[in-house]
């Protein structure tokens, strides 16, 4: 790890003034140290934010406000999380293991960089760590990569099971930076890799982000968060489905859904939900829904088999989140 | 005895030459974007060792299995590397050193974390419970006992991370069936495979308190 200066905020301007230019905010740490050991994030600086008053989960006239650094495990476990949006608590707990999640917060969450094996290792090409140094995994063992989205540039994809949930749930993401604060959907916080992969999110420089919130109404039950990893537990997704749905009956009132492990961002199904909304709630109609998913997708030379999985996987989280079989 | 004193004194002016040339070097050869700017100040200005150390070093107060500790740290020392290269606490383990196999595990606010990922200055006021905190003088812990009679292990390499984190299991009450057990453990990697007894330590422990 390299040398860097350590420096302690208490609020959240001091903490963007005292950045600089090569700093880095420090919160749970479970990404940054690890890409600091590396040699991947050689920061100047670290200002520890984990001392700011960011760690509320109230309610709020619109729905819930969540500081950026609660843990993971604390908006889990959250009574009101699992009352009202279960779905976010099931994609917490399908991600990391139970002491990352006592450390990392939801800010970092958002934060969290890559797992691509190019972009982990410095002595391969990668236009996300080295711009310009080109893509590895491009021609490379791309079995965790992309099948939408991807540019001749980059074809990571975001590991975040929390991200899916909270584009799901159609969250807001509140910033401050050095001229004051802004506000975005969360389905914009994070892009596309484009010509400039080493940008993960719109996130400028000193900004910092400081709370979520979620809208009511929620989705409180006909929920369900798939997760299709090589192992059953502690790693990261092949292919993720968040299903959040409203039935009327036996037909979908209101519905979401958000694959993970495809994309570079959380990817909505957009024309999937449209086909949804208002038909009634059966397998054929969840497949169609699958297929019109699905439209688009490209796969690598290792990847193809997303393209027989992701389709199953909407199905499925579909089937488990309505309780219809048939 | 002196000899030893002797060496070490040695080994301390060595250490210092070394740091005082890798400063000159680091300024001659313009490596100063990778070095700290109060560093490279040091350096550049000739300061004695003391100040620079002064830089390097953070004041920490933290409490480590009921003993409070005032130190000096370097800030890229881990918590991981504070218990077990400072404070001798060596019970704690270093597998992966990457937040992937669990065997750091101890318990910061009696909250279970990975250790290797958390700067110790980051835990400055926190209360750290390792391995070597849980029995109460020659009486071990009802977890330890019960990984011993169930043979929760074989290499045990990995058994202190998971004693530690079974622990924290039982308090959060994630022990309803072997798969919660089982998933709420998954952050704790044994490449001997003693995973069943591990189920089975942790259940008795359940169904006998702690």
């Amino acid at each position: 790890m390299n040398p860097f200066t350590y420096v302690r905020a208490t609020e959240a301007s001091g903490a963007i003034r005292a950045l600089g230019r090569d700093g880095h905010f420090l919160a749970g740490g479970t990404n940054l140290i690890d890409l600091m050991k590396m040699g991947i994030v050689t920061p100047e600086k670290l200002v520890d934010i984990t001392h700011l008053p960011l760690k509320h989960i109230s309610r709020t006239p619109s729905g819930l406000s969540i500081g950026a650094l609660c843990t993971n495990s604390e908006v889990a476990d959250h009574p009101l999380v699992l009352k009202h949006y279960p779905l976010l608590s099931m994609a917490f707990n399908a991600g990391a293991s139970p002491q990352l999640r006592n450390m990392a917060t939801v800010g970092g969450n958002m934060m969290q960089r890559t797992r691509c094996p190019y972009f982990f290792d410095t002595a391969l090409p990668c236009n996300k760590r080295v711009p310009g140094s080109g893509c590895g995994a491009l021609q490379g063992y791309n079995r965790m990569h992309a099948i939408f989205g991807a540019s001749d540039q980059c074809i990571a994809v975001n590991p975040s099971d929390m991200s899916i949930a909270l584009t799901a749930l159609e969250a807001t993401v509140h910033i401050q930076g050095a001229r004051g604060g802004r506000i975005l959907p969360f389905a914009d916080f994070h892009r596309l890799p484009g010509d400039t992969p080493e940008k993960d999110n719109v996130l400028e420089p000193g900004e910092l982000i400081t709370s979520l919130t979620l809208p009511l109404p929620a989705f409180p039950d006909h929920v369900h968060y798939l997760k299709i990893r090589d192992r059953s537990s502690y790693a990261f997704a092949l292919v993720s489905v968040a299903a959040a749905l409203q039935l009327d009956g036996g037909n979908v009132r209101a519905v979401r859904l958000v694959m993970g492990g495809v994309a570079h961002k959380p990817w909505r199904l957009g024309a999937a939900e449209d086909f949804l909304r208002g038909k009634p709630a059966t397998v054929g109609n969840f497949r169609q829904a699958a297929y019109l998913a699905m439209q688009g997708a490209k796969a690598y030379a290792y990847n193809q088999f997303k393209l027989t999985l992701a389709p199953n996987a909407i199905v499925q989280a579909l089937k488990t989140a309505s309780g219809v079989t048939a | 005895m002196a000899d030893n004193s002797d060496n070490q004194s040695h080994e301390e002016d060595l250490e210092h030459s070394t740091r005082r040339g890798f400063f000159k070097q680091s300024t001659a050869f313009g490596a100063i974007a990778l070095t700290p700017a109060a560093l490279v100040r040091a350096a550049e200005h000739q300061w004695d060792e003391k100040i620079a150390d002064a830089f390097e070093k953070m004041p920490l107060n933290i409490e480590v299995n009921g003993v409070k500790h005032s130190l000096k740290v370097e800030p890229r020392t881990t918590l991981l590397d504070l218990l077990r290269e400072q404070l001798d606490l060596t019970g704690t383990k270093k597998g992966c050193d990457r937040g992937q196999c669990g065997a750091c595990t101890v318990h910061v606010n009696g909250v279970r974390i990975n250790s290797c990922l958390s700067l110790a200055v980051s835990n400055e006021g926190k209360k750290i419970t390792t391995i070597e905190g849980l029995a109460v003088g020659d009486n071990l812990h009802p977890m330890q006992d019960a990984f011993i009679r169930h043979d929760g292990f074989q290499c045990g390499y990995c058994t202190s991370g998971q004693i530690m984190s079974a622990v924290a299991l039982v308090k959060e009450g994630r022990t309803h069936s072997r798969e919660q057990i089982s998933e709420f453990m998954s952050g704790n990697i044994c490449r001997c495979g003693a995973y069943s007894n591990i189920v089975k330590a942790i259940e008795d422990v359940k169904n006998n308190g702690l």
